[in-house]
């Protein structure tokens, strides 16, 4: 009797002791789950979430009385393995907020997660345009850019300056297709012509295969419908093959850190659309300036993303008085968002943040003063006319009659 | 113009050039590979991160120490031989005797460590090296313009296979390494110092990756994980050609290259796995490899 009374009394205690890792119920937690080591890596990656430890600690450290803590983690750009994260944070850490790094596909995949948890996600990282469209939910913010605002800038900036006929050159995966899909559309639209395209392997160690068929075509515009170290080394080998000759190389997704790899004298004259850049004002060249001084080089649109979106959800949350996830999406699509992000932007019906996107074209290496003096402005798009109208896809947003 | 199969001759005259410069990358780490399976039995999975090292070399030879890339040519794959020889001797000679399961294992945690300190250090994306200013600009061949310094590729490679093969196969020393395969007891009775020779043979077969990497920097960004995704598709190359044989790994690698280049043109979405199902094929038919002795 006494034994089984032990045994009782100890199952009990373990079994308290046991309810699993710090549920978190007085503390407000944040998750990061990015490419940490792969191609995207220098995009956001670790410096993006050192960056999300900096607005924690701007902000004051503290919300509604809770302190914020900051989890991160690496997807290696698998659906499948930031899912899983996100799941198990939901359910053992009391996630409150999930910042999706690059790569479209993983982000779709967290996106269906966060219907099913309840937990808000802000899409930091990836272009897919169908996260605020098939793939859209209650709970998902696509805060920085997208392949339709990509589309709008670039495709229509290299079509007004004469690239009627495009040709191009598209990375196999969801990401890949939707900007080439959009980019397609403008310049259909702007009564130019696709010659034609052909789908790479995510990855590809060598484009001048491809780069051939580019040529053959005849057409005037290269379309790079890729990023990362796939965009950089074709158009390397673009350059290489003396095809930038004779056809405009079009970068629909390139960040400074892709033009740094590259080096002026290779992307000089290349349009490109950016949410954000360092030396735009005095503001980010202060960001710009404090991320320099920790990393040895300028922050990309999607770091500076990062610690704008930490801000506007702890702002919301602060707002409504409580982390209800309901309660701060519906004030999230209500409020203003004023920061060194961005001025004036807001969050509409499916999800899309919708803010400035500036067309750039990158400086000959004569016009560059400075370190990492990469862009000069071209065109300053409002937000409406980079994202354009609702589709209609979205069932959270129907198209207006 | 005159087209085959609906594809014009110039275009498909062009993929085989191209396919012939990735088939001297191809063939040029295959044969490495070959030679360490052939002599070693080991399975060296850091053959990939040996490429990236060479590449870094010529990368780091330019920007700390303004070493030219045809300095870089002989001094990156002499440097990276040494580590490898380090390597072999500090590590891999422990794993001889057992399954090679086990040499497997430690190559490959050694690409992955090698592959990670890169990573940390210069991050992920990359930097440029030039293209030598001699080698700059394109040549006019008719159906194609063939940038000067890809044809140049092409020359090094095939010397460099030609000069392994006749080392190995015609020389008292390629017949020494050959005797060690067979019989290293027997050899060092001879009084041939065979660890020596071993561990000579490692560092030979890695500069061989090394100086793929140097030809490769031109071409491709420096990065850390620009050998990851090479060293399987090289060992798919060596299996086809048969593991351990010269011949059959030179062979195979440019005549893959050329297959690959053609599946761009044809079905560019096959290419990154058109030599897996030739390595599948190859395996189902004749398991020793195209040119194998086992």
């Amino acid at each position: 009797m006494k034994l089984r009374m032990l045994t009782l009394a100890t199952l009990a205690a373990l079994a308290a002791l046991a309810s699993g890792p710090t549920l978190g119920a007085d503390e407000v937690v944040i998750g990061d789950i990015d490419d940490m080591s792969g191609v995207y890596a220098d995009v956001m990656g670790a410096a993006g979430v050192e960056v999300v430890k900096w607005a924690v600690a701007d902000f004051g450290g503290t919300v509604l009385g809770r302190k914020i803590t900051v989890l991160s983690a690496d997807h290696q750009n698998k659906p499948d393995i930031g899912a899983a994260k996100f799941r198990e944070w939901a359910d053992q850490n009391g996630l409150n907020l999930l910042l999706g790094g690059s790569n479209t596909g993983v982000n779709i995949a967290m996106a269906k997660v966060a219907a099913v948890k309840h937990v808000p996600i802000f899409n930091i990282g990836p272009g897919g345009a169908s996260l605020t469209n098939e793939d859209c939910t209650a709970y998902s913010v696509h805060y920085t850019y997208d392949t339709v605002a990509l589309a709008n800038g670039t495709a229509t900036a290299i079509v007004n300056a004469g690239g009627k006929t495009w040709f191009f050159l598209t990375a196999d995966y969801a990401f890949g297709t939707q900007l080439q899909a959009a980019a397609s559309k403008v310049v259909e639209a702007r009564g130019g012509k696709v010659l034609g395209a052909v789908r790479v392997p995510l990855g590809a160690a060598d484009f001048s295969s491809f780069l051939l068929q580019a040529q053959a075509s005849g057409a005037q515009v290269l379309g790079l419908s890729n990023a990362g170290t796939d965009f950089s080394n074709s158009l390397k080998a673009a350059n290489e093959f003396g095809l930038t000759k004779t056809m405009k190389p079009a970068a629909l997704l390139a960040f400074d850190t892709d033009i740094h790899s590259l080096g002026l004298p290779t992307a000089q004259g290349l349009y490109l659309t950016t949410a954000w850049y360092w030396d735009l004002n005095p503001e980010t060249r202060a960001f710009g300036k404090r991320f320099y001084a920790k990393f040895n080089r300028e922050p990309t649109m999607d770091q500076a993303g990062a610690y704008s979106a930490t801000l506007t959800y702890l702002k919301a949350v602060k707002a409504v008085g409580t982390t209800d996830a309901d309660k701060v999406m519906a004030e999230l699509k209500r409020a203003k968002i004023n920061d060194l992000f961005t001025t004036g932007g807001y969050i509409r019906a499916d999800g899309a943040m919708i803010h400035d996107m500036y067309v750039m074209q990158v400086k000959t290496p004569q016009e560059s003063k400075y370190p990492w003096d990469y862009y000069k402005v071209v065109k300053k798009m409002s937000g409406e006319e980079a994202f354009g109208p609702i589709t209609g896809l979205c069932p959270l947003a129907p198209a207006p009659k | 113009m005159t087209t085959v199969f609906g594809i014009p001759v110039a275009a498909i005259l062009g993929q085989l050039m191209l396919g012939l410069v990735n088939g001297s990358f191809y063939a040029m780490l295959s044969l490495g590979l070959a030679v360490i399976f052939g002599l070693m039995r080991v399975v060296n999975f850091a053959h990939g991160a040996f490429y990236t090292l060479g590449a870094f070399a010529a990368l780091l030879g330019l920007q700390w120490l303004g070493i030219s890339y045809w300095v870089s040519l002989l001094l990156a794959p002499l440097a990276v031989g040494l580590v490898g020889v380090v390597v072999e001797r500090l590590l891999l000679r422990h794993v001889y005797g057992l399954d090679p399961l086990y040499g497997l294992l430690l190559t490959f945690g050694l690409a992955l460590i090698c592959q990670g300190s890169l990573h940390q250090v210069f991050g992920a994306t990359g930097q440029s090296y030039p293209v030598p200013t001699a080698l700059a600009g394109v040549v006019n061949l008719g159906f194609m313009f063939l940038p000067v310094y890809r044809a140049w590729v092409i020359v090094v490679s095939l010397a460099v296979c030609f000069s392994t093969w006749f080392v190995i196969e015609r020389t008292r020393l390629g017949a020494t390494l050959r005797a060690a395969t067979e019989n290293a007891p027997l050899l060092q009775a001879f009084g041939v110092n065979v660890p020596l020779l071993v561990a000579a043979t490692y560092g030979g077969g890695v500069a061989l990756a090394a100086l793929a990497g140097v030809l490769a920097s031109p071409i491709v960004l420096v990065n850390s994980h620009m050998g990851s995704s090479l060293v399987i598709v090289v060992f798919a190359v060596v299996v086809i050609g048969g593991m351990g044989s010269i011949v059959g790994s030179i062979v195979s690698g440019l005549v893959l290259g050329v297959v690959e280049g053609f599946t761009k043109v044809i079905y560019p979405e096959a290419s990154s796995v058109v030599i897996f199902l030739v390595m599948a094929l190859v395996l189902i038919l004749r398991p020793t490899g195209l040119f194998g002795k086992d």
